[in-house]
C-alpha cells in the first residue's frame, strides 16, 4: 500500500565503567545523527545488564560501547555474553575508548565485532556502519 | 544460536501478548519502520487492546518531562503497575537522523521487567509525536502495561496531538519561561487534564502558579461543563511531587469511566488513527499523481493551483483507492 522509505540504522550509545568522560561519545553521537541515524544514549555508569535491557527494548541494529575506565576485559564479554543469551547478538556490538591493542583479540573472541581505538576517525566510523548495514539489508532481502 | 527476534507476524504476535519485551520491541520496529510486517501485526493484536490507560506528558523544552516521567514511573511501580515509555524526540529534517536522550534521565528502571521504555524520532511527523506512536502505545497496550505514558518531544504552541492518543494528558510548566503571554497562546490550556508546574523549588515559582491558577480559572469560566483541573506542584529532580500526581492521574481514570469517557476517549483516538493512516494513503497517491501528470503544468503556469488541486481529487475518487 505505501513506499517503503529507507528506514535509519538505530545505534544505542553507552557508556560502560565508573568514569563521567563524555565528550568521545558525544562527538561520535553527533557524527551519526549528522549521517541519518537514530541515536539512543543511555548516560552514563551503565552496567552490561542496564545496556543489554536497552538494546533489546529500543531493538537497536548496533550497540556501541564507550569504555575509558578500564575494566572492558569483563564488561565487554559479559556484556556479549548477555547479548547472545538473550538472542539478541544479531546486533552489532563495536567498542570504543581507551581499549589497548593487546586487549583486541580477547574482546573480539569474546564477540566484540569491532573495536575503534583512541584517535580513530567519525568518518571511519559511519563508514564502517552504513557498510555494514548495507550488507546486512542485502542479506535480509536476500 | 538462538532464534533471532526476526520471527513471524504470527509468532511475534503470540510471544508479544504473552509479554515477551524482545517480541514487542521488534513489533514497534516494525511499526515504526512502516515494514509491511507492522500492519499484519496490529491485525493480530488489536483485538487484545484497549485496557491500559495511556497518559500524555507534555510542556516545552527543558520543563523537566523525561524526569518528572521517571519520578512517576518509580511511583507507579510502587504501587505494583507495569508501566510502558514512549519517549519521542525530534529527528533532523534534514538528516533524518536523531539523538534520544529521554532514557538517560531513566537508567535506575533499565532492569526493571515491568518498565519497557522506547525512545522514538519523530522522522518528519509535526504535532510533537511520531507517526508510529499511537501504534506503539497499542503493542505496549496489548503487552498488558497498565500505564502507557507517551513524553513528547519539546513543544512550543500547538504541538498537542497528544491530547487525542491520551487518556489523560499531564502538562508540565516551569518557572521563568515569560508565560503570561504564552501560556495564553498555546492552545495547551484548553488541553490538558492535570497541570503541573516543575522546578517548583526555582526563583518565579509562586508567579507562574498564580498565572496558571488565573488560566484554569478563565477555562472553567469558559467551559463550565469540565471537572476542575489539577494544579501540582513538584519537583522532579528531588522526587517529590509524584504520590499527588500519581493520584490525580488515578482519579482521572477514575472520573472518565465514571462518565463513560474512557471508552469515548479510546475510540475518538481509534478514529484519530484511522483518520490519519487515511490521509497519509491518500496523500501518497495525490503526491504522486500531481508529480507524474500536473506540476509541469502548474510550474508553467498553464494551470492554477486550485484547479491542478480540483483534478487531483478527481482522479483519487475515480481510481481503485485500494492500490
Amino acid at each position: 500500500m505505501t513506499t517503503q522509505p529507507r528506514r535509519p540504522l538505530r545505534v544505542l550509545l553507552a557508556k560502560l565503567g565508573m568514569d563521567t568522560h563524555t565528550v568521545g561519545v558525544t562527538i561520535i553521537g553527533h557524527a551519526l545523527r549528522e549521517a541519518g541515524m537514530e541515536v539512543i544514549f543511555t548516560g552514563l555508569k551503565q552496567t552490561p545488564e542496564m545496556v543489554c535491557a536497552a538494546a533489546i527494548q529500543e531493538d537497536v541494529d548496533v550497540v556501541g560501547i564507550s569504555t575509558l575506565s578500564a575494566g572492558h576485559t569483563r564488561s565487554l564479554p559479559k556484556l556479549a555474553r548477555l547479548l547472545k543469551e538473550a538472542g539478541a547478538d544479531d546486533k552489532l556490538l563495536v567498542a570504543g575508548g581507551v581499549i589497548p591493542q593487546e586487549d583486541k583479540p580477547l574482546l573480539e573472541a569474546a564477540g566484540v565485532d569491532r573495536i575503534f581505538t583512541m584517535g580513530s576517525d567519525t568518518r571511519d566510523i559511519v563508514a564502517y556502519l552504513n557498510d555494514w548495514w548495507a550488507a546486512r539489508q542485502a542479506e535480509e532481502a536476500a | 544460536m538462538p532464534a533471532r527476534p526476526g520471527g513471524s507476524v504470527a509468532d511475534i504476535a503470540q510471544r508479544l501478548l504473552a509479554g515477551d519485551i524482545a517480541a514487542g520491541a521488534r513489533a514497534i520496529r516494525w511499526l515504526d519502520d512502516r515494514d509491511p510486517r507492522g500492519a499484519a501485526l496490529l491485525a493480530a493484536i488489536f483485538g487484545h487492546s484497549g485496557r491500559a490507560q495511556v497518559v500524555g506528558i507534555t510542556g516545552p523544552p527543558g520543563a523537566g518531562k523525561s524526569t518528572l516521567t521517571d519520578m512517576l514511573v518509580t511511583e507507579w511501580r510502587a504501587r505494583g503497575r507495569r508501566v510502558g515509555v514512549l519517549a519521542v524526540d525530534p529527528s533532523s529534517p534534514f538528516t533524518g537522523g536523531a539523538i534520544l536522550g529521554d532514557r538517560v534521565r531513566m537508567g535506575r528502571h533499565a532492569t526493571d521487567p515491568g518498565v519497557f521504555i522506547r525512545s522514538l524520532g519523530t522522522r518528519g511527523q509535526a504535532g510533537g509525536l511520531s507517526r508510529s506512536t499511537y501504534d506503539a502505545a497499542l503493542v505496549l497496550d496489548a503487552m498488558g502495561y497498565n500505564i502507557v505514558v507517551v513524553e513528547t518531544v519539546g513543544v512550543g504552541q500547538d504541538e498537542i496531538d497528544v491530547v487525542n492518543l491520551a487518556h489523560t494528558t499531564v502538562i508540565v510548566a516551569v518557572p521563568g519561561l515569560g508565560d503570561e503571554i504564552q501560556a495564553v497562546k498555546a492552545g495547551i490550556m484548553e488541553a490538558g487534564d492535570i497541570f503541573v508546574v516543575n522546578k517548583a523549588d526555582r526563583d518565579g515559582y509562586v508567579a507562574t502558579q498564580r498565572q496558571m491558577e488565573l488560566m484554569l480559572h478563565l477555562r472553567a469560566q469558559s467551559l463550565p461543563d469540565q471537572p476542575p483541573v489539577p494544579l501540582l506542584r513538584a519537583v522532579a529532580a528531588r522526587g517529590e511531587g509524584a504520590a499527588e500526581i500519581v493520584d490525580a492521574v488515578e482519579g482521572h481514570r477514575i472520573a472518565l469511566e465514571a462518565a463513560g469517557d474512557f471508552t469515548r476517549r479510546t475510540s475518538a483516538r481509534a478514529r484519530e488513527q484511522v483518520l490519519a493512516l487515511v490521509r497519509d494513503a491518500l496523500m501518497e497517491r495525490a503526491i504522486r499523481i500531481a508529480d507524474d501528470h500536473l506540476m509541469a503544468d502548474v510550474t508553467t503556469r498553464r494551470l492554477d493551483p486550485y484547479e491542478a488541486a480540483r483534478h487531483i481529487l478527481h482522479r483519487l475518487s475515480q481510481g481503485s483507492l485500494a492500490a
